[in-house]
């Protein structure tokens, strides 16, 4: 055989993060011990009114979610690093995009899991309902966005010297337009406007695709150095 | 026809150049000892000969497949044992090569054997965070072949193990040679060049300054072989 299935290559990429992940729990730990930290800090920080409360809820879940993957995608890019875990799998008879959507699959779920973990915390300490089904949907989509960045950006800078700043310096920008929709949506949700979060929603789906298209394009490109 | 020809491989990072014009043939069934100061190439080689690394200008074709446009082929047909394992430590030895296993389209029995290969059956469900450097190294092997490739390249791979590691790694690659395996490992050991090599080339800035190919058979003695390795990076 002379190249792997594109499928099967990127599940075994994903399985085996996950089974390496849940072994160690080492980001998920990492991750979610960040992300009540932050909720904590910004609940005492902001002593805020029921109203205003409700509005900066969104705001305040996703900017945790996002420096939380920060802080998990470098973890896991030092770890690939020290191993070369990034070039057994560029060696590998595979399609570069299979390695590109096999990390992504691994990284978007242990954001959701944050994202999961942090919902009904945030429910108790801002007194609002996060949790709806819809909202879980939001959660899966705004993720899915962060991670597509975040495994691009990862393999990236994988190899230079400073990793680890650059990381956010390039992420930060770029995830601007999901954490803007992503915000809006749960924003929307909370307030019980149906046809804003759905135009939000959706919105957040075209930035989704459209940067996952890219970012698996930009991969194979990346991935030749 | 050879299995691996390279012609006029150069490789540039921004102006500073690693490779220059380099022309290599190496045939199936020998092992040729790769020998240079450091910078003088040979790891920019190695990852350029298993497509890591992208070539400035040249053309590399191995068992007939030319890279980059098919380099999914030529993958299939390399193993790599790099300065670092290229294995995932959270995980055990079974389960890396269950999940390379995967990735390279082998069955699932062939792991059993390359353990056995490798003197790691006993410790095959253990953590490889656990493992020695010796047995990472080991283990690191058992990767690279897993998939039976045609040619197994080799970084400096005795890098950090100790003696008696250093000689479970000679027999091993002994045998690979003596069963018709191709072997290209990149060393600074001239002692070992001259004992396990069929064929030694020595590497200084970007250009195969020596090849025994064409010069003749190489001395077997290590001095011998250091003064012509003097000599060329002298000349080069």
């Amino acid at each position: 055989m002379i190249k792997t299935p594109f499928f099967r290559a990127a599940v075994a990429i994903a399985r085996k993060d996950i089974r390496a992940e849940f072994r160690s729990r080492e980001l998920i730990s990492l991750m979610g011990l960040f992300a009540l930290l932050s909720i904590l800090v910004f609940s005492f920080a902001l002593e805020l009114n029921r109203e205003v409360r409700v509005e900066a809820v969104g705001g305040v879940l996703w900017v945790t979610i996002l420096f939380a993957s920060i802080l998990g995608l470098n973890r896991s890019m030092t770890m690939e690093r020290e191993g070369g875990g990034m070039d057994a799998l560029l060696l590998a008879p595979i399609d570069r995009a299979a390695v590109f959507v096999g990390k992504l699959a691994a990284n978007g779920l242990f954001a959701l899991l944050v994202g999961v973990f942090l919902m009904p915390i945030l429910s108790a300490l801002y007194n609002v309902s996060l949790l709806q089904p819809v909202m879980f949907g939001a959660l899966a989509l705004g993720t899915f966005g962060l991670a597509t960045i975040g495994t691009l950006l990862a393999a990236l800078i994988g190899a230079t010297r400073a990793r680890e700043s650059l990381l956010p310096v390039l992420m930060l920008p770029l995830a601007l337009p999901i954490l803007i929709t992503v915000t809006r949506a749960t924003n929307a949700i909370l307030s019980g406007t149906v046809a804003d979060s759905g135009a939000w929603l959706s919105g957040l789906l075209v930035v989704d695709i459209v940067y996952a298209v890219m970012c698996a394009w930009l991969f194979e490109i990346v991935a030749e150095e | 026809m050879a299995l691996i020809e390279v012609r006029g491989l150069t490789k540039t990072y921004g102006f500073a150049p690693a490779l220059r014009k380099l022309d290599l043939t190496v045939e199936r069934g020998e092992c040729v000892a790769l020998l240079g100061a450091n910078g003088s190439g040979k790891s920019t080689l190695i990852r350029c000969l298993c497509a890591l690394s992208k070539p400035t200008a040249g053309t590399i074709t191995i068992g007939g497949w030319s890279l980059p446009r098919e380099a999914a082929a030529v993958r299939a047909q390399i193993g790599l044992v790099a300065h670092k394992p290229l294995i995932y430590d959270g995980l055990t030895a079974r389960e890396n090569l269950a999940f390379f296993a995967r990735l390279y389209g082998v069955a699932s029995a062939r792991i059993d054997i390359v353990l056995e290969q490798v003197g790691l059956t006993k410790r095959a469900d253990d953590p490889a965070r656990t493992y020695s450097r010796g047995m990472m190294q080991r283990l690191s092997i058992a990767r690279a072949i897993l998939h039976e490739p045609e040619v197994l390249l080799l970084d400096e791979p005795y890098t950090g193990l100790d003696a008696d590691s250093s000689a479970a790694l000679d027999a091993l690659l002994r045998t690979m040679h003596a069963d018709g395996g191709t072997i290209l490992m990149a060393l600074h050991d001239f002692e070992r060049a001259a004992r396990m090599a069929s064929r030694v080339a020595i590497l200084a800035r970007g250009q195969i300054a020596y090849d025994s190919a064409t010069s003749g058979a190489f001395p077997r003695d290590p001095a011998a072989l250091s003064a012509i390795y003097a000599q060329m990076s002298v000349r080069a």
